[in-house]
């Protein structure tokens, strides 16, 4: 506590740079904290979804199983999987104290991350042109609210990983920077895990 | 000077105790004075819970005085030094164990009377349809008024619920605008009238305990629903099963609306045909209207729901819903004039069902019928 | 530093307020701002009981009489009771873990102003077209049905607030797990921090279905969506499952740290170790944990079957057991130790034949049949008032006349201190004790008034004066906290002579940076021990260096002005438009909503923005100040 030194010589470049201050190690608690909050978030969204399926005031609105195309929601999920293996590969390169990889590596994240994010989109205004939109029936608020969130989520994400970036590119690496990016690329994966249960309960649960 | 304060201390004391100890409530609306099965089974359970409760109290408060007393400051001295005590094992072992057990001796009956209490199963025959044999009374709660439906019988009528003694009657509750709550204290707990389904569940009224109240009970909105929440009351007339009967018949007979017998009346009634009977349906059929159904109004003891039944009341009523029951939905409705009110009011207080008009015989017969007529539909789909 | 102080100039100590990240200050403007909603909650209290003194009371009409309810219950709960116990947590808990600030300084920060600006957004509405109406539950289909914009400042109140306190839960967890002192084991935390951790992990997971219960009714209200509009598919029972899954384990967010308060008094006035420690840390844990696994027996008469309604009734009813361990390790504290009755003894000793009573009346209602009787009827009122009033305001008026001299180095009055005691303890059981047998006697909850000839009258009467006097008692408190501040009449160490744990063992008034050494903790009751064993003198575990503070900022209370701004471009959204809900469809429809949701949100996020893209590093505390610091304690002590 007592010695602030951030800018640690790569000789005694710590193995878990990330929790190396007590900063550090705050921010690992709380993002963990964090995290289960939004945990309950979640499951309080998936409840909310399973309540509505399905649940629209007349016939000629399409049900969940009229609309899911599991093809595109596969390869979403494909892209949201790789991306939180890269972000793994810059947390790895960031232990081992190699910036320009790390950036690499966060910036390939962002990349694929957007990728999902297209497919996202291309595919909320497929079902508007269906009809099924967040003011159409219960079904469609409880859907979008779910997807949308966890998209959000994942802008937001996005955001970060960006900013994160193009600030390190100034300053380099650091025990400072190292809990930032280690934190960012814990937000990712619970994102991830988020979107494996959306794939199952909302999308492979609904063609069935 | 001495006995004058004791006795004060005793007066104060005495009176006290009669707040609580008369204070059961009144027959018509208390808990504390179960009229039929499920509100003294729920008393009952009541009464085990708060002897379990009282002995508890009894334990901690005797420890705690006894504590509090012994271990004074000014009674230890103010050199003493308590021993620390890290706590005690065998203590701590009985006062987990004995609240347990208290527990499972109130959770077993608990567990018995939620299960018996929520058996409808009587309510529809074993292949599904409405049973016609037993009492069932379809309610809707509205924004600030209910509506009763005797699905067996075809007859609707609102605010006062009439219903036979000594049987079990069975409810279908629904909310027909915002979530009420149904609740006759005297009879048995409470339940709510949803949006977005249907509850079921019976309450019984025991004849002897219906005589000791007039034959009638209240009922009150439990859940709030509005600025007039306070004021959505209700009756619930418990009669013989004969009279029972007789009253569905004479509301059956009814299939014309009552002719008015004087002139201002008769004004009235057209009054009424041209800016009322949109809302208010004036035969006891018909569920589902948007205003209370007023076919027995002349016969009712409530304007409101909870007014005394007059004609001043009722034109009161008439010319300012608003400040009478805050947000319902009747005010603005219509535009009539003072002298107008005062016919449609000449009007509604001459609407009465013929008592004894009706034919109990027919009951049973379109009992019966109706039974058919369904089931001959089932059968032609 | 203290004849520093009174030469600063009122706007920079505004701004020093504005700007600090020190939790001592934070819990200040915690307990300023509580207070503050304290007061309105309690006026609402008042206006509901003159109401309802006599029958057929025209005082407040029947509409405004809903406000005032909603109001009073959505108040307490979220914009008193909870930042009351935030300020406690706040002055008390870094001190009692050996911490020199929490471990989030910004975010605790942060979530005072998210809470004050909601507090403050919600409470606009009685000037706005009027306040919330469909009680402090909110129930779905009368909050749709609910016409004008009550209701939307209810959700967005709530939603700000509720976000400031989410934040300052994690804060808690991570601080008491990451910054306790070394030696500070957690079996020998002090059960104010125990109790705090676990009404923190409780907040972490309960706040979230609120969050999500309040975005679906914004959404239906504000943004066309049909998550309750039963025409188009909706379900309004999900919103009463999400509330009460939040809303049970609030029940316990509330009372555990005021058990935390009560477990310190006890032990300190009654001059002995807590008895049963390690069985009350485990209770704490238990009864946060059952918290979670209750929320439907508020859902009895909902109609959610027998087998729902039986399973939560025993859930329930278990949950009375790690209660009564607690109240008997609490009477076994005070059994055979010395007892002196302070004004915060008084109230904790005043607190377990009252919260018994409340809990008892809660195993009543666990039992699902009675409780068709007890529900939505004042027997419920009468509950809950035992166990919120009776718990949790005990134990915050407690809690101000104990912790009063950490906070503010001067003492309450203790003869004004006990009139109050007296006052406020006879007019809560006056008030609440006849509402039990209101209830019995078919009286429901919520009415704005009732008729003559129920029976109803005497008991209505009876409760309103024990009303006053709770009034009367929180004047005097007032008036005592004014005379205090008035005399400020410096304390130093110690002022109650007891103290057993850290936070006692600091000088008064605290250092901005609480340890010039981080100590040393060498058991339960850590200071308690130094007392005995090394003449009250902590021992240090680190020499005496230049250590790291944290820096002020601005930015939490302009990124909760953003959200502030953000929501009434919210609120307005829907007036007027054409796919809007009943309730709000007639409203004059407001184009600039839709900017200024965007300007608030934009203020948001580039505070954010600026936050993460600045480096704030901290400053440091150099050796020398300390040194001069602890100096001038030595003279002051002499």
């Amino acid at each position: 506590m007592a010695n602030m030194e951030y800018n640690v010589p790569s000789e005694r470049w710590p193995a878990h740079p990330e929790t190396a201050t007590l900063e550090g190690k705050n921010k690992f608690i709380g993002f963990w904290t964090f995290l289960a909050g939004e945990t309950a978030l979640f499951a309080s969204l998936f409840a909310t979804y399973l309540a509505l399926k399905d649940s629209v005031p007349s016939d000629d609105h399409l049900l969940a199983a009229d609309l899911f195309h599991l093809e595109l929601a596969f390869v979403m999920t494909m892209f949201l999987l790789t991306s939180s293996l890269t972000s793994v590969y810059a947390v790895y390169h960031m232990r081992n104290n190699n910036f320009s990889k790390m950036q690499l590596w966060l910036g390939v994240t962002v990349l694929l991350g957007l990728g999902f994010l297209a497919l996202e989109i291309y595919e909320f205004i497929e079902y508007t042109h269906l009809g099924h939109t967040f003011r159409s029936s219960a079904f469609g608020s409880a859907f979008y609210f779910l997807i949308g969130t966890h998209g959000f989520h994942v802008c937001i994400g996005l955001v970060w990983i960006t900013l994160l970036i193009l600030r390190n590119a100034k300053r380099g690496l650091s025990v400072y920077t190292a809990a930032k990016v280690n934190t960012a690329a814990l937000y990712w994966h619970f994102i991830d895990v988020v979107w494996v249960f959306i794939f199952t309960i909302v999308y492979l649960l609904g063609v069935m | 000077m001495k006995n004058r304060w004791m006795n004060a201390k005793w007066i104060g004391l005495l009176s006290v105790l009669m707040v609580f100890l008369s204070g059961c409530g009144k027959n018509h609306l208390s808990t504390l004075k179960p009229a039929g099965e499920v509100g003294q089974e729920q008393f009952n359970l009541m009464l085990l819970s708060i002897i379990i409760m009282i002995l508890v109290i009894l334990v901690v408060v005797v420890l705690f005085t006894f504590a509090l007393t012994k271990s004074r400051r000014s009674k230890v001295g103010e050199e003493f030094e308590p021993k620390d005590i890290a706590g005690n094992h065998t203590l701590e072992v009985i006062w987990t164990s004995i609240p347990i057990l208290l527990l499972i001796i109130l959770a077993i009956p608990t567990i018995y009377f939620t299960f018996k209490q929520a058996d409808t199963q009587a309510m529809e025959t074993e292949d599904g349809e409405l049973n016609g044999e037993e009492v069932i009374v379809n309610v809707t709660a509205h924004q600030y008024w209910w509506e009763f439906e005797y699905p067996n019988q075809e007859v609707v009528t609102s605010q006062e619920l009439v219903v036979p003694t000594d049987t079990k009657v069975y409810f279908n509750l629904q909310g027909a605008d915002v979530k009420h709550s149904f609740w006759v204290p005297a009879a048995g707990g409470k339940m709510d009238t949803n949006i977005d389904g249907i509850n079921s569940f019976y309450l019984v009224f025991d004849d002897d305990k219906a005589q000791d109240s007039n034959r009638l009970f209240y009922g009150k909105c439990a859940e709030l629903c509005g600025p007039s929440h306070a004021l959505m009351d209700f009756k619930v007339e418990a009669l013989p099963q004969e009279e029972y009967e007789q009253w569905l018949a004479d509301m059956q007979a009814v299939e014309e609306p009552a002719q008015a017998s004087t002139e201002d009346a008769a004004e009235g009634q057209e009054i009424f045909n041209n800016s009322c009977i949109g809302c208010h349906a004036v035969t006891p059929q018909g569920a589902g209207a948007q205003g209370p159904n007023l076919a027995n109004f002349g016969d009712r003891d409530l304007i409101a729901g909870y007014l005394e039944h007059d004609k001043e009341n009722l034109v009161d009523w008439i010319s300012d819903p608003e400040s009478l029951k805050p947000g319902n939905k009747m005010t603005g409705a219509y535009d009539l004039s003072e002298e107008e009110i005062d016919k449609v009011a000449e009007y509604l207080m001459e609407l009465n069902v013929e008592e004894g008009s009706g034919d109990v015989s027919t009951l049973k017969e379109n009992a019966e019928e109706s039974s058919e007529e369904e089931s001959s539909e089932e059968g032609g789909n | 530093m203290a004849s520093a102080t009174t030469k600063r100039s009122v706007g920079s100590v505004i701004w020093d307020y504005m700007t600090t990240v020190d939790h001592k200050k934070i819990a200040i403007l915690y307990l300023i701002a509580g207070g503050f909603f304290f007061a309105l909650g309690g006026i609402e209290a008042m206006l509901i009981r003159i109401q309802l003194a006599v029958p057929n009371s025209d005082f407040l009409s029947a509409g405004l009489f809903n406000e005032v309810i909603t109001m009073h219950g959505t108040t307490m709960i979220f914009l008193a009771a909870m930042p009351l116990l935030f300020a406690f947590m706040n002055a008390t808990v870094p001190l009692q873990i050996g911490a020199r600030d929490v471990a989030f300084p910004f975010l605790n920060s942060l979530g005072v102003w998210l809470f004050i600006f909601g507090g403050i957004f919600l409470n606009l509405s009685w000037f706005m077209g009027g306040a919330p109406d469909a009680g402090w539950t909110s129930y779905a289909s009368l909050s749709i049905n609910s016409p004008g914009h009550g209701i939307d400042f209810y959700a967005v109140g709530l939603q700000i607030a509720g976000a400031g306190t989410l934040i300052s839960g994690i804060n808690f967890v991570t601080t008491i797990i990451s910054m306790r002192a070394p030696g500070m084991t957690y079996m020998r935390m002090p059960l104010m921090t125990w109790t705090t951790l676990v009404a923190s992990v409780l907040i972490v997971f309960a706040f979230p279905p609120l969050t999500v219960g309040i975005f679906l009714l914004t959404f239906d209200r504000m943004f066309g969506s049909s998550f309750f509009l039963v025409e188009t598919g909706g379900n309004t029972i999900i919103w009463e499952h999400l509330f009460w899954i939040f809303g049970h384990p609030e029940v316990y967010i509330l009372i555990l740290p005021a058990f935390g308060i009560f477990s310190e008094i006890f032990a300190t006035f009654a001059r002995k170790r807590l008895f049963g420690y390690s069985a009350m840390v485990f209770a704490t844990v238990l009864i946060g944990f059952f918290g979670f696994m209750v929320w439907a027996h508020h859902m009895f008469t909902v109609g959610l079957g027998p087998t729902a309604n039986a399973i939560f009734a025993v859930a329930t009813m278990a949950i009375a057991v790690p209660t009564g361990i607690k109240i008997f390790n609490w009477i076994f504290t005070i059994w055979g130790g010395s007892i002196e009755f302070t004004t915060p003894m008084l109230y904790a000793l005043a607190f377990i034949p009252s919260f018994v009573m409340g809990g008892v009346t809660g195993i009543m209602q666990a039992a699902a049949p009675a409780d068709y009787q007890y529900h939505d009827s004042y027997f419920i009122v009468a509950h809950f008032h035992y166990v919120i009033v009776g718990g949790v305001v005990f134990a915050l008026l407690a809690g101000l006349h104990y912790y009063w001299p950490l906070m503010f180095s001067t003492m309450l009055s203790e003869k004004l201190g006990k009139i109050t005691f007296v006052l406020f303890v006879a007019g809560f059981h006056v008030t609440f004790l006849i509402q039990h047998f209101l209830g019995l006697w078919g009286m429901p909850r919520r009415v704005f008034t009732y008729l003559d000839g129920q029976g109803y009258n005497t008991a209505n009467l009876i409760s309103t004066v024990g009303a006053i006097m709770m009034a009367v008692a929180v004047i005097i408190l007032l008036i005592n906290i004014i005379i205090t501040v008035a005399k400020n009449e410096k304390v130093g160490r110690d002022p109650w002579g007891d103290g057993r744990t850290l936070e006692w063992s600091l000088p008064l008034p605290v250092p901005h940076y609480n340890f010039a050494q981080t100590p040393l903790i060498r058991g339960l009751d850590a200071y308690w021990i130094e007392k005995k064993e090394n003449g009250g003198k902590m021992m240090p575990a680190e020499s005496l260096e230049d250590f790291h503070m944290p820096n002020g900022s601005i930015i939490p209370f302009i990124l909760s002005f953003g959200l502030f701004v953000a929501g009434f471009g919210a609120l307005h959204f829907a007036s007027g438009k054409d796919w809007a809900i009943d309730a709000v469809a007639d409203l004059p429809n407001h184009p600039w909503a839709l900017p200024v949701l965007i300007a608030g949100l934009a203020i948001v996020f580039i505070s954010m923005g600026v936050r993460s893209w600045k480096d704030d590093l901290g400053h440091y505390v150099k050796k020398e100040e300390v040194l001069k610091d602890l100096e001038e304690q030595e003279r002051g002590a002499k």
